[in-house]
């Protein structure tokens, strides 16, 4: 297990190696998760995928990156120049440097220096995992708003407050960790779960945190921000070539980053699982790498099965549910982890007087919140009340759902028969110009 | 070597990279001019011209940035608190206490009040 002081005493050289170490492992996942989630989905979708560029189809997202650079790229003229460049500039750039923390194994001998397989760690490594990833935001804000185009300013903003709801549930799923871990250093965390995964001790946390974290990189069902079928491609959406594809592999780096966190916080990172751990050496060396890979797979394989089988949220809902699930629960369950943690380590005190106190303190607090609950109840239940019918169909009115509590006066149809000068060839009455589109419409 | 050097490769990695890539496109692709694919995307019918800056968009968003602010700063100080507990016991315990229910209430208002519905 190493250290906090076995970091920082790398030569300049092999740091520059285990820079590009991690860049290379990146990169290679980005590539393997873009293939694999191509193949899985087309296996659930009873298809049979990309394969025919290299062996099973390996090569494709490497082929589909040499397509992109040679694909000719489109500037609208609406575009502010120089914003446009950066955002997905900064969006990759970002997503690479939050892998700088995250930790593949144990001290390994490298070219002779005895060094952890770890860029580096120091006291405050989680709290950088989650600064590097808001300024990530900022990419998406910038290339909604630089592009000067409707969708993309829609699907920027909508991807910008997705991602701050989803980042708060995220970070207060973080804090029983720190608690029991008594740490924001990776390595510390990994360490400390040697006898139990917080997985499983914490498990209200991980299930927040798997939640959050889809949200968190716009995957499906969260995928909000690129719904097709209603932003078109949301903030990329006068992205092309290279500069798409840079939004592209953030997404997808920023995917293996939040799985990586997760095996390193909650799966005991690299430490072997459990009948593998109990072989002498299985936490020793290189091989922590693979089972660190493993997991991080199980967490890209779930981003894919999520895809393959959910339907997308509705905005409204999702929102809901980040802010009105998500975060109140988070809360509870931070209070609840703490005043058993701390009520556990002080046993020893005179309890009486304090859990008296405590407990006539809790009760008052929630007493007022749920009075301030009421009182808000009684705020919004005076609404206006909605007109009982609709009936304005007929006034050539485009025909609308109608709201909660409404409901339609039945009109039959009318149909209207053409004049028999207007339409001689076909067979059927044609209908005239406003029924044919009512027509239509409840037709369909 | 200090423990933060590596952060700076890394970023500086990643952003020679990016660079690259954004740059690079501009020579390697080809350049056949039309105008109406220098338009704003709109599917396919005349572009429904932008304010400059963005133009207007719900306020809601705002208030969801407001939002985050406070929860962000609540993050800001549970962490240290978290890692410390074990230190603090119970006066850290009471303390964290008084400061989450501080921020649920105005919290609950926001929610009865309506400030956290989408329509």
């Amino acid at each position: 297990m190493p250290e906090l002081s076995a970091f920082g005493n790398d030569p300049f050289w092999l740091v520059c190696i285990k820079t590009l170490g991690v860049f290379v492992i990146l990169v290679v996942l980005v590539l393997f998760t873009i293939w694999a989630e191509r193949r899985v989905v087309a296996r659930m979708q009873m298809r049979i995928g990309p394969n025919r560029t290299g062996p099973f189809g390996l090569l494709q997202s490497l082929m589909d990156g040499v397509k992109l650079a040679l694909k000719e790229e489109i500037i609208p003229t609406t575009v502010h120049k120089a914003v446009y460049w950066i955002a997905p500039a900064l969006s990759a750039t970002t997503a690479f440097a939050a892998f700088a923390v995250i930790p593949f194994g144990p001290e390994v001998s490298m070219f002779g220096v005895v060094t952890p397989l770890q860029l580096t760690d120091f006291p405050q490594s989680v709290l950088y995992v989650l600064a590097v990833a808001s300024i990530g935001i900022y990419g998406i804000v910038l290339a909604g708003w630089s592009s000067g185009s409707t969708y993309p300013l829609l699907g920027g903003l909508r991807s910008s407050a997705q991602m701050i709801s989803y980042e708060i549930s995220m970070s207060l799923s973080f804090v029983a960790v720190f608690l029991y871990a008594g740490s924001m250093s990776t390595s510390q965390i990994t360490s400390a779960q040697q006898n139990l995964w917080y997985a499983v001790l914490l498990a209200p946390s991980f299930v927040i945190y798997v939640t959050s974290m889809v949200g968190e990189t716009n995957r499906a069902p969260f995928d909000l921000p690129e719904a097709e079928s209603e932003l078109v491609g949301g903030f990329h959406t006068e992205y092309s070539s290279l500069k798409f594809a840079m939004f592209f592999l953030a997404e997808y780096i920023n995917m293996v980053t939040v799985s990586a966190v997760a095996t390193t916080l909650f799966l005991g990172g690299w430490l072997a699982p459990w009948p593998i751990s109990l072989i002498p050496g299985a936490n020793e060396g290189w091989w922590p790498m693979l089972w660190w890979l493993g997991k991080v797979m199980c967490f890209i394989f779930l981003y894919i099965w999520l895809r393959g089988t959910l339907p997308r949220f509705r905005y409204d809902q999702f929102m809901a549910f980040g802010w009105k699930v998500l975060i109140p629960v988070s809360l509870v369950w931070i209070v609840l982890v703490s005043i058993v943690r701390v009520v556990r380590d002080e046993y020893e005190l005179d309890l009486d007087g304090i859990v008296v106190g405590g407990s006539v303190l809790v009760v008052a607090m929630l007493v007022l919140i749920a009075s301030i609950w009421v009182r808000g109840s009684r705020v919004i239940d005076e609404k206006e009340p909605l007109p009982e019918s609709i009936s304005d169909l007929d006034d050539g009115a485009f025909p609308v759902p109608p709201m909660p509590g409404q409901t339609f006066e039945y009109t039959p149809r009318v149909r209207k028969p053409v004049p028999a000068t207007a339409g001689g060839s076909s067979d059927k009455p044609v209908e005239a110009g406003d029924d044919s589109k009512d027509a239509e419409v409840s037709d369909g | 070597m200090n423990v933060y050097i590596p952060l700076l490769t890394l970023a500086g990695l990643g952003m020679l990279f990016a660079l690259f890539s954004v740059s690079v496109t501009s020579l390697t692709g080809p350049k056949r001019y039309n105008r109406a694919k220098v338009d704003a995307y709109e599917c396919g019918i005349e572009p429904t011209p932008q304010a400059v800056g963005g133009g207007r968009f719900p306020v809601k968003y705002y208030l969801t940035a407001m939002m985050f602010i406070i929860f962000d700063l609540e993050i800001v100080f549970l962490y240290p608190w978290a890692v410390a507990s074990d230190q603090l016991g119970l006066f850290g315990l009471a303390a964290i206490m008084l400061f989450l229910f501080n921020l649920t209430v105005p919290f609950v208002y926001e929610w009865r009040r309506g400030g956290l519905e989408w329509d």
